[in-house]
């Protein structure tokens, strides 16, 4: 892998997403307005300190998976991957470069979401605040390495989009936000613990009420990373520089 | 600056290539050398395999048989990806970027260096006449524009073999031939182009010609020797007659009639300016008359 090749693509990323000013705008705007309606909806209740962690992490991860299947899909169709991959760019520079790209514009976006739930929604945090962001930003590189690996195998817009509701959807129902990870069926628990997303919430929910649980959180952080570097040498796996 | 080894060595050499896209054979058995240091033309009708050979020697089709060598080394083999410049069919470059983000990236990537960079750039920019929209983002050029950004991110890095697919389809006339003055000084430069097109006018402009109908070469000559074996008028002409006697429907009396009937009219699609084969009835009714 090439250091400079991942920056030059990255920066090339990030030049694409500066041109477009509206989606730049709903990924920091959108999560924000959720946040606030989130709040409002469950005022006076404890929900929104439970729930509203996990979120700030699944932000990230649904945005970023939805634009990088879509930007990847993009790359596939527009012939720019097969001019890339007839040059001298590495596969891992690519898949480095976006994962650089995206994960700097989730920092961006969790600084921004994490403060205004924190400091003007009053969101309550027992443990480290900057966890949160360490958190939401690991989040993001799974959803841009899940991605990654998953649009190899979308034709089309259509079927990318599709992926959401078959791939994520399921993580996020067996996750524990809605029914505590213990009080899942047994085969369902099973299926859980074998779900990236799991891992991702569980550390959330332990920073917004264990003071000290940051090796906890670390540990959760260090599953989640783990599943993003098999995906993304899954990734690298199924990106062919030969097609049929 | 361009070595493409010695003198009388091939740029390409194709030997016993099978291709197969889905479930149709697109190239059995094809056999070729392409020599070095000179501007040769693939032309044949949409449909022939002319990309898929092209992908093939740019190392990026999947291959079911034979082998495909470039400079000596296996196609698409890493140290080959620095030294071709590829341009595809369809223009291939970020439409949300503009012209120079565009050439800056695919300069980048390959290796040219951070302090050569504008130099760089400006040069591709000079060459493919872009220079007054270099900050326009693609998305807002015309269809021969956004061509050449294409053309021009093959450029960058003044490749030693170019792989140019249909590069001048549906530019305007000054634009082409300007473009054609470009390829030659490239390749009296040292460059080795390999340019395909399905306008067999565009022959004229090529050091050496490659006739292809449905997989298979029908000529691998300079213009006048395709002229002179098929005794034809033009191009499109000596492609019918090749066409003809590889299916072993002409006989001997019509073989050469169009050249000696050509002037006065006598051949049916005569006169077009750009003949595009894929188009034109003569391709087919000629094969189903005889």
């Amino acid at each position: 892998m090439s250091p400079t090749l991942a920056l030059a693509t990255a920066a090339r990323v990030l030049r694409q997403l500066r041109h477009d000013h509206r989606t730049m705008a709903l990924l920091i705007v959108a999560p924000c307005v959720l946040m606030g309606l989130l709040a409002w909806i469950y005022q006076n209740t404890p929900v929104f300190d439970r729930i509203g962690a996990p979120l700030l992490g699944m932000f990230p991860f649904l945005v970023m998976f939805l634009v990088t299947s879509i930007a990847t899909l993009r790359e596939r169709q527009s012939g720019t991957l097969e001019r890339l991959l007839a040059m001298p760019l590495g596969k891992a520079d690519l898949l480095a470069g976006y994962a650089l790209a995206f994960g700097l514009v989730a920092t961006v976006q969790a600084i921004i979401v994490g403060s205004f739930a924190i400091f003007v929604l009053g969101l309550d945090v027992a443990g480290q605040a900057w966890l949160l962001l360490v958190v939401a930003v690991v989040d993001c590189l799974l959803g841009t390495a899940l991605g990654l690996f998953l649009s190899a195998f979308a034709a089309t817009e259509f079927q990318a989009v599709q992926f959401l509701p078959a791939f994520v959807l399921p993580q996020f129902l067996l996750c524990g936000l809605l029914v505590p990870r213990e009080s899942l069926p047994d085969v369902l628990r099973y299926a859980s613990d074998v779900l990236p997303l799991s891992y991702a919430v569980d550390a959330m929910r332990t920073i917004t009420v264990d003071a000290d649980g940051t090796a906890e959180v670390l540990g959760d952080v260090g599953v989640v990373l783990a599943f993003v570097v098999a995906l993304i040498a899954l990734g690298a796996a199924t990106l062919r520089r030969r097609t049929p | 600056m361009m070595k493409a080894g010695s003198d009388g060595d091939p740029a390409i050499r194709v030997a016993g290539l099978r291709v197969v896209r889905g479930k149709r054979t697109v190239i059995d058995g094809l056999t070729l050398d392409i020599p070095a240091g000179q501007v040769v033309g693939l032309l044949g009708p949409s449909g022939c395999g002319k990309t898929t050979l092209m992908r093939c020697v740019v190392g990026v089709q999947k291959v079911a048989a034979g082998t495909v060598e470039v400079f000596g080394l296996a196609a698409g083999t890493a140290p080959l990806r620095h030294r071709i410049g590829y341009l595809t069919q369809d223009p291939s470059v970020y439409s949300d970027l503009t012209i120079v983000e565009n050439l800056r990236y695919f300069a980048s990537v390959v290796g040219v260096p951070r302090s050569g960079l504008d130099a760089e750039i400006a040069r591709v920019l000079e060459l493919v006449d872009l220079g007054d929209h270099a900050d326009s983002t693609v998305a807002n050029l015309s269809g021969g524009q956004t061509s050449r950004v294409s053309l021009g991110a093959a450029l960058v890095g003044t490749p030693e073999l170019l792989v140019l697919d249909e590069p001048t389809v549906g530019l305007d006339p000054v634009l082409r031939r300007d473009l054609w003055a470009i390829f030659r000084r490239l390749a009296e430069a040292g460059a080795t182009l390999l340019i395909s097109s399905h306008v067999m006018d565009e022959a004229v402009r090529c050091d050496r010609l490659l006739l292809m109908r449905a997989g298979t070469i029908l000529a691998d000559d300079t213009l006048d020797g395709v002229l002179a074996a098929t005794g034809a008028p033009d191009v499109e002409q000596a492609f019918l007659t090749l066409v003809d006697r590889a299916s072993g429907r002409v006989s001997a009396g019509d073989e050469g009639a169009p050249s000696r009937g050509a002037q006065s009219g006598g051949v049916p699609s005569g006169g077009a300016h750009a003949r595009h084969l894929a188009a034109s009835p003569g391709a087919t009714s000629s094969e189903e008359d005889q």
